[in-house]
């Protein structure tokens, strides 16, 4: 309670065998408790049906039921959030144990003569089968990890980036400078655009947005020698691996994204 | 050796002049593509004009590659289909295949889990393959989820009042990490009181235990004998 070093307090009990542990976690000042291996109730019985030796279907349920408020008593005095399942368990137990204590009411009807135990036998046996299942799987998904299945080859759909090839590229050139042919363009101021004056725009585009439609990028060329230096700013940009290119369809829009 | 080659190419090269020549050609080529239709039209086309494997060890063959290329387990029905042949011939030649590739004993396993067939490496070689990828085995789930999972396998689709029946204690948090990581799956409501939410595990689950299908699983009645003699 006043203790002001967690870090340093490790107290281990002995109870039915099991080693409560309490541990200072390092990233918290809390104190966690490490309850054993018990993932409830039925686990715990289990675990002192085992620890006392007898029989699952001979339960001497006096005995249990003292090992068990034993442990829960450990709990509380650890100050523990004893959950409520466990305290379920409990009460199960002790009137489990007072059934067997009482004799049986000769006027009962000869149905009522089932064993008290049965129900809560069935149940432990039960979630043995289960116990032992959870076991089975957890050393099938051990020898899972250990097996690797191939990396992803790069046809694979989440890398589209390999869909555009140079015709693709070459040919959303040819279509915008077909619609340029069409057009009649007014131009009314000339200003030559410098090479690297392109690649600073397709730069600046593309960083801006994270990713740039090229039909986009190449439909802001005023000019035919624009449009081509736009192509080749592109060609570069790929070329020292500033952009990726993906393609979405065969034929769709070549996107081009900031590498990394 | 420079000198040499020097006088080799002594004409200068016009870069710009060869550039306009490869793109016109280029342009060429991609009208003349166009012209005699699509590329993947022509694939398509050819889908259709694949002729059947000539022999068992071609058929084993073409099995064999597609399994490869294929980046998740490939059912027997898929290669059928791309081979238009009957799904028992290609079941057959995939259980020769099997048999043959895995009796090489060597790095990979020719396998079949989740309902596929899957080229894996074989477990004894982890360590090797972990330092070679950098890799660390990834968390395991706790006990609790397991026997959560567990449960949950063997008596699919069930709700969660129902697990809380047969382990004796709440595992809401379990059931939450299990979806998370897809291994099990809601499968609609079911018709009692409260309608409560029925789970069922998942596609997921077969591949992270590596299961063929959920009949593979050992029969829950034999972990009785198993555990219950002590």
């Amino acid at each position: 309670m006043n203790d002001d070093t967690p870090e340093e307090r490790t107290v281990l009990l002995n109870v039915a065998g099991a080693v409560p542990q309490i541990v200072s976690d390092d990233n918290t000042d809390d104190l966690k408790i490490l309850l054993g291996e018990f993932e409830g109730p039925l686990d715990l019985l289990l675990h002192l049906i085992r620890q006392e030796h007898v029989s699952i279907y001979d339960i001497p349920v006096a005995r249990i039921t003292d090992e068990y408020l034993h442990y829960l008593r450990v709990m509380q005095e650890l100050d523990i959030a004893v959950a409520g399942d466990f305290l379920v368990m409990a009460a199960t137990l002790i009137e489990l144990k007072t059934k067997m204590l009482l004799p049986r009411d000769p006027l009962a009807p000869r149905e009522e003569d089932e064993d008290p135990r049965s129900e809560l036998v069935n149940q432990l046996l039960e979630y043995q089968k289960y116990k032992a299942a959870a076991e089975m799987l957890w050393s099938r998904a051990t020898v899972e990890q250990a097996i690797f299945k191939r990396a992803e080859l790069e046809t694979d759909k989440n890398n589209p980036e390999v869909a555009v090839g140079l015709f693709d590229l070459l040919k959303v050139f040819q279509d915008i400078l077909a619609r340029h042919k069409e057009e009649k363009l007014l131009e009314i101021e000339r200003e030559e655009i410098s090479m690297a004056e392109m690649l600073e725009r397709l730069r600046n585009m593309v960083m801006s947005a994270g990713e740039l439609n090229l039909r986009v990028f190449f439909e802001r060329a005023r000019s035919r020698r624009e449009l081509v230096l736009a192509f080749l700013s592109v060609l570069e940009l790929v070329r020292t691996t500033e952009v990726k290119l993906f393609q979405r369809e065969t034929f769709g829009d070549i996107t081009a994204r900031v590498a990394g | 050796m420079a000198s040499n080659e020097e006088s080799l190419n002594q004409e200068p090269v016009d870069e710009a002049a060869l550039n306009e020549e490869a793109s016109r050609e280029l342009a060429a080529m991609v009208a003349e593509a166009e012209q005699s239709g699509t590329a993947t039209d022509e694939e398509s086309d050819d889908d259709a004009l694949l002729s059947a494997p000539q022999s068992q060890a071609e058929r084993a063959g073409v099995i064999e590659a597609l399994i490869f290329v294929s980046d998740e387990p490939l059912g027997v029905k898929a290669i059928a289909d791309v081979l238009k042949e009957d799904k028992e011939v290609i079941g057959e030649t995939l259980k020769a295949l099997a048999e043959e590739f895995n009796g090489r004993n060597g790095g990979l396993q020719l396998r079949e889990v989740a309902g596929g067939w899957q080229f894996a490496t074989r477990p004894e070689f982890h360590e090797h393959v972990r330092a070679f990828l950098k890799t660390r085995p990834s968390a395991k789930l706790t006990i609790a989820s397991l026997e959560t999972l567990a449960v949950i396998a063997y008596r699919q689709p069930v709700t969660v009042p129902e697990i809380l029946e047969i382990r004796g204690v709440q595992s809401p948090s379990s059931i939450k990490t299990l979806l998370d990581k897809k291994l099990i799956v809601a499968k609609g409501r079911k018709d009692a009181v409260g309608r409560p939410m029925m789970y069922g595990t998942s596609k997921e689950f077969l591949l992270q235990f590596g299961l063929k299908d959920l009949s593979e699983l050992p029969s829950v009645e034999d972990f009785h004998d198993l555990s219950g003699g002590s």
